[in-house]
């Protein structure tokens, strides 16, 4: 019987011919992953057992990037305490202020991740390397926990939607309104406990960051993990990243896996990527899709989604975010600063934008783009998730309303339980940044 | 081992942000998280909970972040176990790992109404909702899953499995 993707990587970390959906295995991992706010959990959990040793001191990541640089003095001893871990077994990817970025926009980066492998992390996002071809996905703290000491982990062998992706995006639509569009069409469950494995020829139009940006938020739709098929560009990011692997990781051996011809898919969506428009995501639940187009026609005081819109049918913004793990990426800065470039944008908002890699951040500055960005009235923080999650670096207040590139909008999620926050692309929301209300860029009008 | 106490029941997609919201989570203190237990959907559930209460929820409950302090804060406000239509799969598995029971059931999580009394029993999966004289049965945990639960945990299930 055929296997899918992720069902032969993980027949071939479980050391098996084959598997089949429903069938519970024990995997060894390539790579495990946590941050400051869920390694201390592990950690805690890990003295408790007893533990002495680790797995393998090359093949744990820690990054502090969720509330570091330090927000307040809780955050610095979860800091602090993990810092004393990596230090105790002497973990190789620990990375902390100065060096670290958005986890999963540094591990690529960092070569730390390659097609065929297995990863988990303790962090929901952990599914973004499925861009590369890799199993990987999401746990909590305690499964890390054996993840670290055992490097293995169990699972539950997931059943598969296909996404057959035709036809190439648009000018000034990317991975997010893609991504957008196809929660809008299967909902926040629609994925549950399966893999989202994305092919076709429509593969070609997408840039592994489109592709980062889509596997990220597999998650969104409930999918254990979300996966790419492999080609060129796989091939040549791969081996262009992973030479930088410190610890002897950048001469390992990687394989890309294809689905069998008749792998087994429970769903089929077909994607025609060129009608994907720009498209944002309307509070509390990233399945409330809609088109930039439906905004911009929804007339004086036009309700979508229990929003509604003013006497000028416009959605009005106190603050954009620009950045996280979905959106913070070189081309994601580009995008906003193309738009960004030589304007203001509008005076009653404010608009952070976070690169999210050291090495991300060092690049808009040598292309000019921190200086479009300050120039236009934004301010430029250093990595961190910030306010993502509601951590730190542009909370919300009551009432108030934000456009983001990050990948949640639930109720409380950047701040107080009566702020409202939309998700978009860089596009749209640098557009919107300009306007202080949603908006589609400039020369994408219908 | 068996459950019983009275219901705080809630809808679909019960978030981990709004069970725990992440201005918290600069602390794993389980007595601090579960002191803002359900805070951002329900103000009040901490001043209502008491020890041995059962939350119920609808569709996909648990989802977003993978966050293990979500399951903690519920266990430490008292929670004896979750029953849900369906559950998001992290928040499945953290449930487990750290010792919070937890049921899928797709009619006690319709029927059932916010303020029942109901009992548990988690050997037979059975539900029993002593207000309205209602009995469901649970989906069983698969073995390998029943045997971490037996074991007392994933990390103490890793131990024992080392020490034969």
């Amino acid at each position: 019987m055929g296997m899918t993707m992720t069902q032969k990587i993980l027949a071939s970390k479980a050391g098996l011919d084959s598997v089949k959906a429903g069938q519970l295995i024990k995997a060894r991992l390539d790579m495990v992953l946590a941050n400051d706010i869920t390694a201390p959990v592990s950690i805690n959990e890990f003295e408790k057992a007893g533990f002495d040793s680790v797995f393998d001191k090359n093949r744990i990541s820690l990054v502090m990037d969720h509330f570091a640089p330090n927000k307040d003095i809780k955050a610095a001893q979860q800091c602090k305490q993990c810092r004393t871990f990596a230090k105790k077994f002497d973990i190789e990817n620990f990375y902390d202020v100065g060096e670290m970025g958005i986890e999963h926009a540094l591990l690529p980066e960092k070569g730390l991740v390659a097609p065929g492998e297995a990863v988990i992390g303790a962090d929901s996002h952990t599914c973004t390397y499925g861009a590369l071809n890799a199993f990987s996905t999401g746990v909590g703290s305690t499964d890390l926990a054996a993840g670290i000491k055992t490097g293995q982990a169990w699972f539950k062998v997931p059943s598969a939607v296909k996404f057959d992706l035709r036809s190439n995006l648009s000018e000034g639509v990317g991975g997010k309104d893609v991504i957008l569009h196809i929660i809008g069409k299967i909902g926040v469950d629609g994925a549950l406990y399966k893999s989202m494995e994305f092919m076709g020829e429509g593969l070609s139009s997408l840039s592994m960051d489109d592709r980062f940006t889509i596997a990220n938020m597999a998650i969104e739709a409930g999918a254990k993990n979300g996966i790419f098929k492999f080609d060129d560009l796989t091939r040549s990011y791969t081996e262009e990243h992973i030479k930088n692997a410190s610890g002897g990781f950048g001469e390992r051996k990687w394989i890309s896996y294809d689905p069998d011809p008749d792998a087994i898919y429970e769903e089929t969506h077909i994607i025609d990527l060129s009608d994907i428009r720009p498209t944002v995501a309307f509070p509390s639940l990233p399945q409330n899709a809609v088109t930039v187009d439906e905004i911009e026609s929804l007339g004086s005081c036009g309700k979508i989604f229990g929003i509604t819109a003013d006497k000028k049918g416009r959605i009005r913004l106190d603050q954009v975010v620009i950045g996280s793990c979905t959106n913070g990426r070189l081309s994601d800065m580009a995008a906003a600063a193309g738009i960004l470039k030589g304007t203001h944008i509008a005076k009653d908002v404010r608009v952070i934008i976070i690169p999210a890699t050291q090495k991300i951040y060092r690049e808009c500055i040598s292309r000019g783009y921190m200086e479009t960005f300050i120039d236009a009235g934004c301010v430029v923080s250093t990595p961190t998730c910030g306010p993502c999650l509601g951590g730190h670096m542009g909370i919300l207040a009551q009432g108030e309303r934000c456009l983001a590139t990050t990948n949640r909008n639930f109720v409380g999620r950047m701040g107080h339980p009566d702020s409202e926050i939309f998700l978009s692309g860089p596009q749209v929301a640098a557009a919107s940044a300009i306007c202080g209300y949603i908006k589609t860029p400039e020369g994408e009008q219908k | 081992m068996n459950a019983k106490g009275y219901v705080h029941k809630y809808g679909d997609n019960v978030d981990t942000d709004v069970i725990i919201p992440a201005r918290y989570l600069n602390t794993s203190d389980h007595r601090e998280l579960a002191v803002h237990c359900m805070e951002d959907l329900d103000r009040d559930f901490v001043k209502k909970v008491k020890k041995g209460d059962i939350l119920v929820g609808g569709e996909n409950f648990g989802c977003g972040s993978s966050r293990e302090h979500a399951p903690i804060a519920i266990k430490a406000s008292g929670v004896s176990c979750v029953i849900a239509k369906s559950f998001a799969r992290i928040f499945y598995r953290n449930a487990i790992n750290i010792g919070l029971p937890i049921l899928e059931c797709e009619k006690a999580g319709e029927n059932i109404c916010n303020g029942d009394e109901v009992a548990v029993d988690f050997d037979s999966g059975e539900i029993t909702d002593l207000t309205k004289n209602e009995k469901y049965t649970a989906l069983p945990f698969p073995d390998f899953i029943r045997n971490i639960i037996d074991k007392g945990g994933l990390l103490k299930s890793i131990e024992k499995t080392k020490e034969k």
